[in-house]
């Protein structure tokens, strides 16, 4: 496998048909590639999501990034995006799936795409690849410690995320979830809640609990980073990715 | 916490941010992943002015302590300011 990708800020069709920025990095070699949509976390679309898209460039997928925050702050920096997108309560879940359904599309109708598109999201972006997993036609998704999937926001902590547990029958593909043993939002019981309902609704899943790992712990740039977490849970990715969406 | 939980404040001022000197009319006040600092978590206080856009903002990011120490800080100057200044 070549290590060489083109990384670019493109522009794609979002939900309602609107034009929304996206990072799209791809190898450059002749092959036909799986294709990744990656949810940024609630940041925002910034150096780091940007980081991880390039890295599923350099592991042979297509990858895309959209900035979710698009429409709120055009031409602004990630973070202020990001503390203008908080201060109008987040981002609605159908505008989510619409931007997920733009960005995947995007991917298959590249030249190199072998037909196969999985997510992967981080922090509310693990709750937002559940949602998508849930309402489009995907091969494989990846919820790294999405919280308020399973139960709602507590009353001190408002939040426009609502639960979104009774979707899992509706699941159209593998899951992969990635959590720390730490972390309180999800907690261990939310994470096994959902893997209890993907069982019970016969939905192929895979879940790891990471001990000594809390929420963020791919996060190389916080202190929250935890890399024999992060090593091992790219680990899985790669096996999980190249079992559903490679060849 | 990865939560929307965010107290907003109407002000009246100015701030300063990277184009310069602007009129604030609203802060963001909230506890959660920081952008910048070495934190898991922080207080976070963003002093806006949405009609000039998202990049009209002037942010903090502070541990607990230091923002419990910043709030005093403040209550207390205003606690000393003679009467009759503080409408001005």
């Amino acid at each position: 496998m070549s290590d060489q990708l083109i990384a670019e800020t493109v522009e794609i069709k979002g939900f309602a048909g609107d034009d929304i920025e996206a990072y799209f990095a791809r190898p450059t070699g002749p092959e036909k590639y799986g294709s990744v949509v990656v949810i940024h976390h609630m940041p925002g679309y910034d150096e780091a999501t940007k980081e991880i898209t390039r890295k599923f460039a350099y592991h042979g997928y297509q990858a895309i990034c959209p900035n979710l925050y698009s429409r709120e702050a055009p031409g602004a920096s990630s973070d202020d995006a990001a503390a203008a997108v908080r201060a109008r309560g987040g981002v609605p879940d159908e505008r989510l799936v619409g931007d997920v359904r733009g960005a995947a599309d995007y991917l298959l109708a590249q030249s190199a795409s072998n037909s196969k598109v999985g997510v992967i999201g981080y922090c509310s972006g693990g709750r937002q690849t559940f949602l998508s997993a849930c309402s489009l036609d995907i091969d494989a998704a990846v919820v790294c410690y999405g919280a308020f999937i399973v139960k709602e926001p507590p009353p001190e902590l408002p939040s426009s995320a609502k639960s979104i547990i009774h979707l899992a029958p509706n699941a159209s593909c593998p899951i992969l979830g990635l959590f720390g043993a730490d972390d309180k939002y999800p907690g261990v019981d939310e994470v096994a809640q959902l893997d209890a309902e993907l069982t019970k609704h016969s939905k192929e899943h895979e879940f790891h609990i990471y001990e000594g790992a809390g929420h963020a712990f791919f996060a190389v740039d916080r202190p929250s980073y935890r890399p024999e977490a992060a090593k091992d849970g790219w680990e899985k990715i790669w096996a999980f990715f190249g079992a559903h969406l490679a060849g | 916490m990865c939560t929307y939980a965010t107290e907003h404040v109407e002000i009246t001022g100015s701030g300063k941010g990277a184009n310069g000197w602007f009129r604030v009319s609203e802060a963001s006040v909230y506890f959660d992943h920081p952008a910048n600092a070495p934190l898991e978590h922080s207080l976070n206080i963003d002093f806006l002015q949405p009609e000039l856009g998202a990049s009209a903002r002037v942010a903090v990011e502070l541990d607990a302590a230091s923002a419990g120490r910043l709030a005093r800080a403040i209550l207390s100057t205003l606690a000393r300011v003679p009467d009759g200044l503080s409408g001005s």
